[in-house]
């Protein structure tokens, strides 16, 4: 995670606050900040989308490639996560400074979307056991202002959701098959994404627990809680991280917490791309312009 | 406990196309506007001041901001930079080292500042010369990441600051919260230790560190430089009203608006029929600001 430092008394006024319901710009333990959602960002990804959760910029792009399926799932494409901690970011990242924030991150989402009923991967199979398409989604992080894990997964369902695969066509010839890819750019595959898991953090803080804490927040916290929940309320993968020790009564509460706020991101971020798409092509992208 | 929280979008996401792009009157005055790069004068005559670049016999800016002449002296003052200090500027600042009689101190200029051992007051306000015994409890006086207030003493020669507290106004703060907004927004003023109505003191540092505290009553005694610090939990009203200004203060920074007390306490006004958190939100941020700039207009301030 990324460090600010805190003096005592300001650490105490934190716990306080959340212990009281009031965190210190007014928010309630269960709410989230204001998230701002772009996609179709990048012109020359086959995805993309941009988030903004307060001063947390992540931008997500999707590439397809052909490529050979795993000789243990034949019939399967796959899903490759690559996250970057921009230097831009915070001085931290600065040469090999991000690495292990990255791989937390890329580690997590692929537990999460490891789940057959989640995401379809035998949609991304073109020809069983010899070529599919592999999804290199890259995650990079641009600004950090807290929870950049539940950023990341809002910004990679999003990219998904974004994601037009052109269509191929597998034709015989004399005993050798042939690929042919579309290049009719409105002759494409889309994914299903109605299932796909966000992650959600709950950061335990005092005896209470918050969602979406923020950087300041995330420096009183010693133990936080992530969780992948789909729209219906199923968990896919949990992770807890951090020096603190969590109750099992705990834990449960907070993934009670976890799955309700988990559905509730799921089914307005469905809301919101889908509105974003029936504005169409005359929608102007607005970008990193503020 | 979370029965009381009334449910009302507890996620808020929303289409950056939806965005209403603010339109902010922009007077006439600022016409002498620049960006990077921009050709000031092809006259030869002027002298080179901050934010400016010779080429090809031209003078170029190297920031965005705003030109100003002082007879031969072309300078661009930056729109967003980092906080360059005068004497006698109030700063708030974070300690991040203790050193051989000196704090490092953190106050967003480009260099990191310095307080002297030597220019602190002691607990209980005792002036006296420093002893080695001094020397070796620093770290009990100020750690690291405690937060100050503190003003400029002097202005080294490379640009470092460095800090005294030897006024009981200043030292160390306690539990409140800390803001960051840029250094331009807040001007030099005669004062800028407030204690606000609405029953929260700030402090506007010149350096963009804005504090909030809930106001202490006089009798226990705030001046004490701090030592003594209040570790009692601050009632739900006072967090509130400290968190309404921080959301207020935050979304006049957002819109380029100069702090000042009478201006904040406005939109604080302004943000009265609002919950808390919801000032956060775009549209309301919007119309605050927009009651508040009306009211400035009005009353004249």
């Amino acid at each position: 995670m990324v460090d600010v430092q805190l003096s005592d008394a300001e650490k105490i006024y934190i716990l306080h606050g959340i212990q009281d319901n009031c965190r210190e710009d007014g928010r309630s333990c269960e709410d989230y900040r204001h998230l701002e959602i772009e996609s179709n960002v990048v012109s020359n990804t086959t995805g993309s989308a941009r988030v903004r959760l307060a001063n947390t910029e992540i931008l997500v792009g999707v590439k397809a490639e052909m490529g050979n399926p795993a000789p243990e799932k034949p019939d399967k494409g796959r899903l490759e996560f690559f996250v970057d901690c921009s230097a831009n970011a915070t001085p931290q990242f600065e040469g090999r400074g991000g690495e292990e924030l990255a791989t937390e991150i890329s580690n997590l989402l692929s537990r999460s979307y490891d789940c057959p009923s989640c995401f379809d991967l035998s949609s991304l199979c073109v020809l069983p056991g010899q070529q599919c398409w592999i999804l290199y989604i890259d995650v990079l992080l641009l600004e950090c202002g807290g929870n950049l894990f539940d950023a990341s997964s809002i910004a990679v369902k999003a990219a998904l959701f974004n994601t037009r695969i052109p269509k191929v066509t597998v034709r015989e010839d004399e005993g050798h098959t042939e690929l042919e890819i579309s290049d009719d750019p409105y002759d494409v595959q889309r994914l299903n994404v109605q299932s796909v898991p966000c992650i959600v953090t709950l950061s335990k803080i005092g005896h209470s627990h918050v969602v979406d804490a923020s950087q300041r927040e995330e420096a009183c916290c010693l133990a936080r809680l992530m969780i992948g929940v789909t729209e219906k309320g199923t968990i896919t993968a949990m992770k807890k991280e951090g020096s603190g020790s969590l109750d099992p009564a705990s834990v449960e509460d907070m993934m009670e917490t976890g799955k309700k706020v988990g559905q509730d991101i799921n089914i307005s971020l469905t809301c919101v791309l889908k509105m974003e798409e029936r504005q169409g092509v005359k929608r102007q992208t607005i970008g990193f312009l503020r | 406990m979370r029965g009381e929280i009334e449910s009302n979008m507890a996620v808020d996401i929303r289409l950056a196309g939806t965005r209403e792009t603010t339109k902010r009157a922009v007077p006439d005055e600022i016409a002498n506007l620049v960006t990077p790069g921009d050709v000031i004068t092809s006259d030869t005559g002027f002298m080179r001041g901050h934010g400016t670049y010779m080429e090809d016999d031209k003078l170029h800016t190297s920031v965005a901001g705003v030109v100003e002449r002082v007879n031969k002296l072309i300078c661009v003052k930056p729109v967003k930079t980092r906080y360059n200090g005068e004497v006698g500027d109030v700063v708030i600042g974070r300690i991040i080292e203790v050193g051989q009689r000196r704090w490092k101190v953190e106050t967003h200029s480009k260099l990191d500042s310095i307080l002297m051992l030597s220019s602190v007051n002691l607990p209980g306000g005792e002036l006296r010369r420093r002893s080695e015994e001094d020397e070796k409890m620093m770290r009990h006086y100020l750690k690291e990441g405690d937060l100050i207030s503190a003003e400029v003493q002097s202005v080294f020669s490379d640009g470092a600051l460095s800090l005294h507290t030897r006024s009981l106004k200043y030292g160390k703060l306690g539990q409140g919260t800390l803001l960051q907004v840029s250094p331009s927004l807040v001007k030099r003023r005669k004062t800028h230790f407030h204690h606000l109505p609405c029953g929260a003191s700030m402090i506007l540092g010149n350096n963009g560190y804005i504090w909030l505290c809930p106001t202490v009553s006089e009798e226990t005694g705030t001046e004490t430089g701090g030592y003594d610090q209040d570790l009692q939990p601050v009632t739900k009203g006072d967090r509130q009203t400290v968190a309404r200004l921080r959301n207020c203060i935050l979304a006049q920074a957002a819109h380029g608006m100069m702090l000042f007390d009478t201006g904040i306490l406005y939109t604080y006004e302004a943000s009265l029929k609002y919950p808390v958190k919801d000032i956060m939100k775009p549209e309301v941020m919007t119309e605050i600001i927009e009651i508040t700039n009306h009211r400035q207009e009005v009353e004249g301030s």
